[in-house]
C-alpha cells in the first residue's frame, strides 16, 4: 500500500517535471497535447487505430518469445533455455497470440470498419468503446509486466488445473495470467456487446439485414459469440482466482474438487474463441475476393448462413479438446460427430470464394494475394482439422506436434493471414496514404512460404511421436530434420514481418495520399474520403441493395444517395473517465496478484469513484456543421 | 536355486538380444510403426481419414489452381465481369458431397471408439496400475505383487488393463507404437487397454503439460514373450538387493540413511520404504536413469551429485555433500541391484 501511494507520489512529480510544472495553465496544455487526444478519444476509428497499435506491440512481444522457442527447438538436447523459462515463454506466447494479439487486431479493423459499412456515425456507445479498449490495454500490459516482477505465467495458455495451482505453481506468475485476463476479459465482452447494439440498432436507412457486407454479418456473429463465450471464461478464471488467493476448492481433488471442471470451462470458452478468431477473419476475405475478382460474392445468403451455422456449432464441439480425458465413449464420439459437422458450412465457404473468383477478373493486390494464400492453408488446416475430430485417431494426435501445426495452420492461415489481409485492403480508408505494393509482395513472399516452411514439418514431428510443449527432444528418432526446418521458417516469416513494418512506416511518413476508392469497392466505407472525417457522412446514406455503392457506381452516380438533409450532428464529448476505469482496475490486478487485499480494494474504489462520476455527469456532447465545412471546401 | 538363476540369466541375454535388433539404434517411438491392435486400428483411421481429407485438398486445389491461372485479370481488360448472384444447385452440391464423405468417416470413428473402450475380460488380462508423479511414472502389478518405475514389462500376446490416475498434477501415458494416449487425472481411475504383438522395447512419454521437466518424463514399455515375462516376474518377486562386495555393503548403509525416506527397495531389509520416489527394486537392471540418461556408473555418479541439472525441477535433493568415496559406494550397491 505504502509503496503504490510512494509510487504515485514519483509519478505525479514526474509529470510536472516533463510537462513544465503545476499552474494555472496546466490543465489546458495537457488538453492540448497528442497524447491527451488519444487518451481521452472516444471516436471509432481513433479507437481502432489504439487497437491496431497496442495489438501490433503485443505481437512483436509474442513473435520474441516464438523465435526464443524455436531457437531451443532448434537442435536436439539443445539447453539454451530449459525447463520452467520454456514454459513461461511457451504460455506467454499462446496467451499473448490469443487474448492479445489475434482479438484486438480484429478489433481494431471492426472498430474502423463496421460503422463505416453500415452508415453509421459512431458505435452504439462511444464510451463503451474508449472503455473497452483500455481495459484491454490495462490487462495486457499487467500480463507482460510478470515477465519483470515475479516470473511469468508458466502451466500453458490452457492453465490446467492442478498445475496452475498454488501447490504446483507457487509465486504469482499464474496470479498475472488470472488477473491480467479478467481485465482484459471485461475489455472484450463490453466491445462485444458494443458491436451487438450497433450493428442491430445503428444501420443506415434501407441497410437490412440481408444487405449487410459480409464483414459486418461475421463481426455480428462474432460478437454474438463473445456475450456467450466469456462470461464463462470469467467464471472460470475467478474460480481459479479464487483458489489461487483465498484457498478455495473447486479443483483440488484432496479438498473434494474435481481436476476436469476447468478444462470444461475453460473449452466451453475455448471452442467458441476459435471461431470468435476465425469468422471476422472469413469476413474480410469475403470482402477481399469480392473486390478484388470485381464480382459480387457468390451465394452471398448461404455465406450468412453458413457463418451463423459456424457460430452455433462452436458451442458443441468443446469436449474434442479432452477426448483423452477418460469422459467415455458415448461423449467422446457424439462430440466428433458434431465436430465433424462444421466442415460442412466451412466447405460451403471454402467453394463460394472460389465461385466468386470463377469467371471474375482477378487483381492480385498483396491483400488479394493473401486471400488467396488463406485458400490454401486454411483447407490444409480444416482438413486435419477433421482428422483430430476422429476420435482413436485423436488419441495419437493429442497434445502432440501434430496439433500445433494444425491448430497454426488455422490461427495463422486464417486469423492472422486475415488481418494481414484486412490491414492492406483497409490502409488507404484508416490513415488516408497507400502501402507501397512492391513491398507488399516482398512482405508475403517471405512471410507466406515461411509459414508453411514452419507448420508443416510439425504434422511429422507429431506422428513421429513429438510431444507438445516440450523444451527438449532426443536425437535418433527422426524428428531432428523436420525441428530444424521449422526453425529456419520462423526466420523467413520474422523478414516478412520486417517488410511489412518497413511499409507501414514508408506509407505513414511518405507514402502517396490514398483516394477515396483506391480498390474500386463494393460497400460503404469506399463512399467517403479516405480517412473519413469524425462524423463519418455528412447526410446518412440510403441503401438501395447489397454491395450499395457498386450499385450506385454502375448507375453512374458519384456519391450515395442521402437519406436526411443536411443539418448539425449530434457527437459524443472526449472523456479521460474511460482510462482512469482501467487504471483503477490495474492497480486492482496488481495488488491481487501479490495477494494484497488492501490494493486490490483500493483499485476498485477508484473504479467504483469514476463510475459515481460518470453516472451523474451531465454531459450532453456537441455538434458538428458540415454544411459549413462542405460550403468551406 | 542355481537352474533358476541360470535361466535368468539367460533370459536377460535373450532380452539384451532383442533390444539390439529391435533398437538399430533406438526403440520405436513412432505412431507410423504400430506393435499393437490398438495402435493399428488407430493407424488405419489415420489413413482412412489422411486418404478422404487429400482428396478433398485435391479437389480444392485443382478448382483453386484452374481458377487463379485462368481468371487473372490480363492487361487491358477493362470489361466487368458478370454478377453472379449464386447458384442453388452449386450449394447442394458442395454440401451433400461433404456430408457424405463425413458418414464415411463418422461410421469407423464411432465403431472404433467403443472397441478400444471395451473392457477387457478379467481372466484374460493383466491389470498394471500407474500412478503418475513430477515427473517420474510408478507402475505396480497387482495380481502379482510386484512394483517397479519408470520401464514397464509386459507379456506379448496379452491384453494389459493399465489402470491410472495421478499423484500430483495432471500426466498423459502415451507410448505412440502401442496405441494412443490417456490422461491422469488425480483423483480420477481411468483404463487404458494396449497389447504388443511382438516383443521389443517401446518408447513412451508423458504428453500433458506437468511442469519444468514434463519433456523429460520418459518411460518405456519393454514387451517380452510370455515365458520370458515369467521369469521377469520370478526374478522381480526374489530381487538380488543384498549387497555382494564390501563397496557395496557401505553404500547400503548409506542408502538407509540417505535414500529410503524417499525410495524404496524390496528384498533388501529396509523397514522404510518411501513412496515419495521411484521404487529402485533391480535399479541395475534398467535401462535409464530418471528415464533420460543411459544407465551407467558414471552417469549415475552425476545424477547423484546434481539431479537439477538433468531433470530441473524434479523433486530429488542433490547429494553433493557426500564424499567422493561416498558416491561411488552408493553407485556400486544401486548398479548391482538386480
Amino acid at each position: 500500500m505504502a509503496t503504490i501511494i510512494i509510487l504515485i507520489v514519483f509519478g505525479l512529480f514526474l509529470a510536472a517535471i516533463l510537462t513544465g510544472g503545476y499552474n494555472k495553465k496546466y490543465l489546458e496544455r495537457v488538453q492540448q497535447n497528442w497524447l491527451w487526444e488519444w487518451i481521452t478519444t472516444v471516436d471509432h476509428k481513433k479507437i481502432g487505430v489504439l487497437y491496431l497499435t497496442a495489438g501490433g506491440f503485443f505481437f512483436t512481444v509474442g513473435g520474441l518469445e516464438a523465435l526464443l522457442i524455436r531457437l531451443q527447438l532448434m537442435f536436439p538436447d539443445n539447453r539454451f533455455i530449459v525447463g520452467d523459462q520454456y514454459n513461461q515463454l511457451m504460455s506467454m506466447h499462446g496467451t499473448t497470440m490469443i487474448f492479445l494479439v489475434a482479438l484486438p487486431l480484429l478489433f481494431g479493423l471492426m472498430n474502423v470498419i463496421v460503422p463505416l459499412q453500415i452508415g453509421a456515425r459512431d458505435v452504439a456507445f462511444p464510451f463503451l468503446n474508449s472503455l473497452g479498449f483500455w481495459l484491454y490495454f490495462s490487462g495486457g500490459l499487467l500480463l507482460n509486466l510478470s515477465w519483470l516482477f515475479g516470473g511469468a505465467p508458466d502451466a500453458g495458455w490452457t492453465s490446467y488445473a492442478t498445475l496452475a495451482l498454488n501447490e504446483f505453481s507457487p509465486g504469482p506468475g499464474v496470479n498475472y495470467y488470472v488477473l491480467g485476463l479478467q481485465i482484459a476479459g471485461i475489455g472484450t465482452l463490453i466491445s462485444g456487446i458494443n458491436f451487438l447494439v450497433t450493428i442491430i440498432n445503428m444501420r443506415a436507412p434501407g441497410m437490412s439485414y440481408l444487405r449487410m457486407p459480409l464483414f459486418t454479418w461475421t463481426t455480428f456473429v462474432t460478437s454474438a459469440l463473445i456475450l456467450f463465450a466469456f462470461p464463462p471464461l470469467t467464471a472460470g478464471l475467478f474460480m481459479m482466482m479464487f483458489e489461487r488467493l483465498f484457498d478455495t476448492n473447486f479443483f483440488t481433488t484432496h479438498g473434494g474438487g474435481n481436476v476436469t471442471i476447468w478444462q470444461h470451462i475453460f473449452w466451453i470458452f475455448g471452442h467458441p474463441e476459435v471461431y470468435i478468431l476465425v469468422l471476422p477473419a472469413f469476413g474480410v476475405f469475403s470482402e477481399v475476393i469480392s473486390t478484388f475478382s470485381r464480382k459480387r460474392l457468390f451465394g452471398y445468403n448461404s455465406m450468412v448462413f453458413a457463418v451463423v451455422l459456424i457460430g452455433f456449432l462452436g458451442f458443441m464441439v468443446w469436449v474434442h479438446h479432452m477426448f483423452t480425458v477418460g469422459l467415455g465413449p458415448v461423449a467422446n464420439t457424439i462430440f466428433a460427430v458434431a465436430t465433424m459437422a462444421i466442415a460442412v458450412p466451412t466447405g460451403i465457404k471454402v467453394f463460394n470464394w472460389l465461385a466468386t473468383m470463377w469467371g471474375g477478373s482477378l487483381r492480385f493486390t498483396t491483400a488479394m494475394l493473401y486471400a488467396a494464400g488463406f485458400i490454401v492453408m486454411f483447407v490444409i488446416g480444416g482438413v486435419t482439422g477433421v482428422m483430430l475430430g476422429v476420435v482413436p485417431a485423436d488419441w495419437q494426435f493429442h497434445d502432440t506436434y501434430f496439433v500445433v501445426a494444425h491448430f497454426h495452420y488455422v490461427i495463422i492461415g486464417g486469423t492472422l493471414l486475415g488481418i494481414l489481409a484486412g490491414v492492406y485492403y483497409w490502409w488507404p480508408k484508416i490513415f488516408g496514404r497507400m502501402l507501397s505494393e512492391k513491398w507488399g509482395r516482398w512482405n508475403f513472399w517471405f512471410f507466406y512460404p515461411g509459414v508453411h516452411l514452419t507448420f508443416f514439418p510439425q504434422h511429422f514431428l507429431g506422428l513421429y511421436g513429438m510431444p507438445r510443449r516440450v523444451f527438449t527432444y532426443p536425437s535418433g528418432y527422426g524428428l531432428e530434420l523436420n525441428n530444424l526446418l521449422s526453425s529456419l521458417g520462423t526466420i523467413l516469416m520474422t523478414i516478412g514481418l520486417l517488410f511489412f513494418l518497413y511499409n507501414a512506416v514508408w506509407s505513414l511518413t511518405k507514402g502517396p495520399r490514398a483516394e477515396s476508392d483506391p480498390w474500386d469497392g463494393r460497400t460503404l466505407e469506399w463512399a467517403i474520403s479516405s480517412p473519413p472525417p469524425e462524423y463519418n457522412f455528412a447526410q446518412l446514406p440510403k441503401i438501395r441493395s447489397l454491395d450499395p455503392w457498386w450499385a450506385e457506381k454502375r448507375e453512374g452516380n458519384r456519391g450515395m444517395q442521402p437519406a436526411e438533409p443536411l443539418g448539425p450532428i449530434h457527437m459524443p464529448s472526449s472523456t479521460y473517465l474511460p482510462f482512469v476505469m482501467a487504471i483503477g482496475f490495474f492497480i486492482s490486478g496488481i495488488g491481487f496478484v501479490f495477494h494484497s487485499v488492501r490494493v486490490g480494494v483500493l483499485g476498485l474504489l477508484i473504479v467504483i469513484v469514476t463510475l459515481f462520476i460518470r453516472s451523474f455527469q451531465e454531459d450532453e456532447g456537441f455538434h458538428i456543421h458540415p454544411e459549413e465545412e462542405v460550403k468551406g471546401t | 536355486m542355481m537352474k533358476q538363476k541360470w535361466r535368468i540369466g539367460a533370459g536377460w541375454v535373450l532380452l539384451l538380444a532383442v533390444i539390439i535388433q529391435a533398437g538399430c539404434g533406438h526403440p520405436s517411438q513412432s505412431v507410423l510403426d504400430p506393435a499393437g491392435p490398438a495402435g493399428r486400428s488407430q493407424l488405419g483411421l489415420i489413413y482412412l481419414s489422411t486418404g478422404i481429407m487429400t482428396l478433398v485438398v485435391i479437389v480444392v486445389a485443382a478448382i483453386y489452381i484452374y481458377v487463379v491461372y485462368r481468371f487473372r485479370e490480363r492487361p487491358g481488360e477493362e470489361e466487368i465481369p458478370e454478377q453472379v448472384e449464386g447458384s442453388r444447385k452449386l450449394e447442394v452440391l458442395w454440401t451433400v458431397i461433404p456430408i457424405i464423405l463425413l458418414v464415411i468417416l463418422a461410421v469407423p470413428t464411432i465403431s472404433a471408439t467403443f472397441t478400444l473402450n471395451k473392457k477387457p475380460e478379467p481372466e484374460q488380462s493383466m491389470r498394471v496400475n500407474v500412478v503418475g508423479f513430477q515427473y517420474w511414472w510408478g507402475f505396480e502389478y497387482p495380481d502379482l505383487g510386484v512394483q517397479t518405475a519408470n520401464e514397464v514389462h509386459i507379456p506379448t500376446g496379452t491384453q494389459v488393463d493399465f489402470q491410472m490416475t495421478s499423484g500430483d498434477v495432471i500426466h498423459a501415458f502415451w507410448a505412440p507404437s502401442l496405441g494412443g494416449k490417456q490422461d491422469l487425472n488425480p483423483g480420477i481411475q481411468n483404463r487404458l487397454v494396449l497389447e504388443a504383438d511382438r516383443p521389443g522395447v517401446y518408447e513412451g512419454r508423458c504428453t500433458e503439460l506437468c511442469g519444468a521437466s514434463h519433456a523429460l518424463m520418459n518411460f518405456r514399455v519393454i514387451a517380452h514373450p510370455p515365458e520370458e515375462f515369467e521369469e521377469w516376474v520370478a526374478s522381480m518377486r526374489n530381487p538380488s538387493s543384498q549387497p555382494q562386495t564390501p563397496l557395496a555393503s557401505e553404500g547400503k548403509k548409506l542408502v538407509s540413511q540417505n535414500c529410503i525416506g524417499c525410495h524404496a527397495i524390496d528384498g533388501a531389509g529396509f523397514e522404510i520404504k518411501g513412496r515419495t520416489g521411484p521404487n529402485l527394486t533391480a535399479f541395475g537392471k534398467r535401462t535409464r536413469i530418471a528415464g533420460v540418461w543411459e544407465n551407467n556408473k558414471e552417469n549415475l555418479e552425476a545424477w547423484l551429485k546434481d539431479p537439477q541439472v538433468v531433470k530441473p525441477g524434479n523433486r530429488m535433493p542433490a547429494f553433493d555433500h557426500l564424499s567422493k568415496k561416498e558416491i561411488s559406494a552408493l553407485v556400486e550397491y544401486l548398479s548391482d541391484l538386480k
